[in-house]
């Protein structure tokens, strides 16, 4: 057998966006196109440090010859695709998507960008109606597949449900959940590999659960809280964050974020640590770190409390 | 992997239920398992993408929900942990299915159809009678409990139970005709409620059978016996495969032009062709038969009547496209149709049709059946993927499709029953000949649904082509003193047409320009008397409930859809009904345009379609 030495170079492959050509390594995604000339477009389920899953249509394109629209964020480009990414199709369908979302999951704490994107679209939360008061504590948990009680449209559903707080490092305020999967991933294979959760029941009743509901500390849970980095939407949140909501109190504008290393062990994460009023209220990992992409363990994340107290 | 259990504890009998699916797993990684029986002693363990054997997840679900009843944390833990699943994953996949429990719950349970073909026929709520004379759904008494249910695809009967019934004599059976005065008798195990009634009707055998292709051999043939179906023909088309070898089978296809019958009419030849030439191994090919479309029962009248077409029909295609392993994945609510495929599937493997080196040319094949548990979306061909995998049946992203990343992200062909048993009268009569039967482009014979308010519902086939109005001439027309208000085509997922579009020909392009589809050959008939918002309403709920969940216009879009449709039903609008009306049109473009798969894609085109006729 003769020795080869392979040497892998990625082909180039062009895409015209909005009349613009693109021209990208094979294997790129749409959204990694458009960003590259500086085309903006909104993401909600998407980061970069985990397997695109596409689920909340937010990102939707027109792709020439293409009888949908197409997720920017997971599909590849292929030479000659042409793309439109601000056309009248992909207007109507990013504000029903976004009404669809913001009617039916409290999207009060998204990042800005989605903010603007509900400004610019009028995103009418009641534009199905007022919205249903929160279900009862395992109701919407319960509901057997394919067994919903049938509306009788008074009321848009909601996936309003009372905070679960089992522990002292995280809450998990499903109100919130726009059920985008980072937080199973992130748990997955994608970085802890502890598969403490993931998807269950169906439908508009499908939502993030451990085995039969249990409490976190009766899971696999390890408490990384790295489903809490993920999450775009505050569903997940460290407990000294929610409190301080709780009481109003919580205010980015009064934080510094002081960037350092972990003192724990010799992997040499690198950690954000979030202060206000002289106390640490939250820690995180910057995502482009190349030794963590975002990711903490649990004494990274939450063990910080020695020095507060 | 760790897997973290609760230390709940799993009974014997809950051991012994999934132990006898699973085998003795000592070691769940060591690959040693693969060529070993199991299940029925038909079929063999695959491997796995993951390593593992999570493949086995839903039989071994089947299996506690069967024995047990219900499904408890303790079986679950111990499932889990023998076949290196995540308890919380596990429990995922449990939550996805319809004809799961995951609490305590009767030892029976009626599944009543309260869907839109049994309502065309008896032009009521066929689940009110239960109410009223047994309470509420889901309230247990004596052991049972009942509840609503999609469509049992009885529809030519116009009335169905499925009965779930647990314990040491589980047994799932499906009836129909069924009236509620039958609950009377449940306690008695010798009623006519515990066993599966046969239904065929299929009334062309009677005055045309010399015109029928793909049914001909129905209530001809005996469903139990090989040799019967030889008799009648069987197995001349393998024997031709095999002559003719891979190649000359797929250039038979291909000038057949034949199209995929389930629903989106791709051509098979090009399907089968991209799997035939995939340099990767192993290629899979699945028989699609979790026919679950509102109103479609073609496939199972085919697989209960005729069952070893679709196993010679998979066995052609496995040996075009280069497989080894087959799999039929049929709906849970079909028991009989499971029955006679698993026996069709034993007595061909004993009489060499089947198994290692088929009639001796040195070409091996099997096929193992999977059973879905309640999820009309695992019909899609992703989803159904991803079932089979032992995991949620959430369609994926496409691309890559099937033929390049399919099953075990192998690749894969999948096809329709009906397809596959086209596939044998392409080779009984050569793909040039078969070609000229129906249209230009859509060729052969289509097999047709018709219930609802007809005089003689049932299965029929007619060339493509024939017209809406003959083919419900054909079935006797409109029942005595009704008339015509509107038609549904293709189910659910397809549209209403009216009465005055009843020359419309029933071809791919035909139906195509007429804005409506064949989808799965539906010709559902509605009468003048037909309250058509509960109709409407009943779709969107059927949608809501069968919606997967992933992605949000679909999951969110077919709740607010039910939701509008209540309020129109209710009399009760929001804002105007101008506005109603608009809304509904937004929610079905957002649906249409970006949703994942073709549920959501198509989950406002009925509804959408009967506004648009004015039916409301």
């Amino acid at each position: 057998m003769t020795n080869t030495t392979a040497v892998s170079i990625r082909r180039s492959v062009a895409a015209t966006i909005n009349g613009k050509e693109a021209i990208v390594p094979e294997g790129s995604t749409i959204l990694e196109a458009c960003r590259n000339i500086g085309t903006e477009i909104p993401t909600l389920c998407y980061l970069e440090n985990l397997t695109p899953v596409n689920t909340c249509r937010v990102c939707m394109v027109e792709l020439e010859g293409s009888r949908t629209l197409v997720p920017a964020c997971s599909r590849k480009v292929e030479q000659g695709m042409v793309i439109e990414t601000e056309s009248d199709r992909v207007h109507k369908s990013r504000k029903m998507i976004l009404e669809l979302l913001a009617s039916s999951v409290d999207l009060s704490i998204v990042s800005t960008e989605l903010n603007r994107y509900m400004e610019k679209y009028q995103v009418d939360r009641e534009r199905f109606g007022p919205l249903a008061p929160p279900s009862e504590q395992g109701q919407r948990e319960n509901t057997k597949a394919g067994h919903h009680h049938t509306s009788n449209g008074a009321f848009a559903s909601t996936v309003a449900v009372p905070t679960k707080i089992d522990n002292e490092q995280y809450i998990r305020d499903y109100s919130r959940c726009v059920l985008c999967y980072k937080c199973v991933e992130a748990c997955g294979t994608d970085a802890q590999n502890t598969f403490a959760i993931a998807v269950a029941g169906r439908g508009f009743e499908a939502h993030i659960s451990t085995e039969f509901d249990v409490a976190l500390p009766e899971s696999a849970c390890v408490y990384c809280g790295n489903c809490v980095a993920v999450c775009p939407t505050g569903a997940l949140m460290p407990k000294t964050e929610y409190e301080l909501r709780q009481s109003n109190q919580w205010d980015e504008s009064r934080q510094s974020v002081t960037r350092t290393i972990c003192p724990y062990c010799g992997v040499g994460c690198n950690l954000e640590i979030h202060v206000q009023d002289n106390k640490i209220v939250k820690v995180t990992s910057p995502i482009d770190h190349d030794v963590t992409s975002g990711m903490l363990c649990v004494k990274g994340r939450f063990g910080f409390e020695f020095i507060n107290g | 992997m760790d897997l973290k259990t609760s230390g709940k504890p799993a009974s014997i009998a809950e051991i012994e239920a999934i132990d006898a699916v699973i085998g003795n797993l000592s070691h769940r990684d060591d690959g040693a398992l693969n060529g070993k029986p199991h299940l029925n002693g038909i079929g063999y363990i695959s491997p796995s993408n993951s390593g593992g054997h999570r493949e086995l997840l839903l039989p071994a679900l089947h299996s506690i929900q069967q024995k047990i009843g219900w499904i408890s944390h303790g079986a679950l833990d111990y499932l889990s942990s023998q076949l290196g699943v995540p308890p919380a994953e596990a429990y995922g996949v449990a939550s996805f299915y319809a004809l799961f429990s995951l609490e305590e719950a009767s030892q029976t349970i009626i599944h009543v159809c309260d869907d839109i073909g049994c309502r065309a026929a008896q032009g009521d709520d066929p689940a009110d009678q239960i109410s009223k004379r047994y309470g509420e759904s889901g309230v247990i008494k004596d052991g049972w409990s009942w509840s609503r249910s999609p469509c049992l695809g009885r529809c030519e009967e116009g009335s169905a139970a499925l009965i779930q019934h647990s314990g040491e004599n589980h047994r799932t059976v499906l009836i129909s005709p069924f009236n509620s005065g039958m609950l009377d008798s449940i306690s008695e195990q010798s009623s006519d409620i515990w066993v599966s009634s046969e239904s065929a009707k299929v009334p062309q055998i009677d005055n045309a059978r010399s015109e029928l292709k793909l049914l001909r051999r129905i209530g001809s043939v005996d469903p139990l016996s090989l040799d019967s179906y030889r008799s009648h023909g069987g197995y001349s088309a393998l024997r031709r495969a095999l002559e003719l070898g891979p190649e000359g089978t797929l250039a038979e296809i291909k000038d057949s032009k034949l199209m995929g019958r389930g629903g989106a009419a791709f051509p098979t030849a090009t399907k089968w062709e991209a799997v035939a030439k995939n340099p990767v191994r192993p290629h899979y090919f699945v028989c699609n038969a979790d026919e679950s479309e509102p109103g479609t029962f073609k496939d199972r009248i085919v697989m209960e009547q005729d069952p070893y077409s679709v196993i010679e029909g998979l066995t052609i295609a496995g040996l075009t496209t280069g497989c080894a392993k087959g799999y039929i994945y049929i709906r849970g609510e079909y028991p009989l149709a499971e029955e006679r495929l698993q026996n069709a599937i034993a007595n061909a493997t004993r009489k060499g049709f089947l198994g290692s080196n088929i009639l001796e040319k040195g070409f091996n094949f099997e096929i193992e059946i999977r059973r879905g548990a309640g999820a009309y979306i695992a019909g899609e061909e992703t989803a159904l993927f991803n079932s089979i995998e032992g995991k949620r049946a959430e369609p994926r992203n496409k691309p890559p499709f099937p033929a390049q990343a399919g099953l075990f992200r192998k690749p894969t062909g999948v096809n329709n029953v009906e397809t596959l048993l086209n596939v044998l009268e392409i080779l009984t009569v050569g793909g040039l000949e078969f070609a000229k039967t129906g249209t230009e482009s859509s060729t052969g014979t289509r097999l047709f649904c018709l219930s609802g308010a007809v005089t003689k519902p049932g299965l029929y086939e007619a060339p493509f082509g024939i017209k809406l109005g003959d083919i419900i001439s054909l079935a006797g027309g409109i029942k005595k003193g009704k008339s015509i208000k509107a038609i549904l085509l293709g189910g659910a997922a397809g549209s209403f047409v009216g009465k005055d579009q009843l020359d419309i020909p029933l071809s791919f392009e035909g139906v195509r320009s007429a804005g409506a589809t064949l989808g799965s050959g539906v010709v559902m008939v509605f009468d003048q008397d037909t309250d058509f918002e509960q109709v409407l309403l009943r779709i969107a709920k059927f949608f809501r409930e069968e919606s997967c969940g992933q992605c949000v216009p679909c999951r969110v879009g077919t709740a607010r859809q039910e939701e509008l449709l209540a309020r129109l039903a209710n009399k009760s609008v929001y804002k105007s009904k101008q506005q109603e009306l608009e809304l509904l049109s937004e929610v079905g473009m957002v649906m249409r345009e970006s949703s994942i798969c073709g549920l959501g894609q198509t989950a406002s085109n009925a509804i959408e379609s009967a506004f648009k006729l004015g039916l409301v």
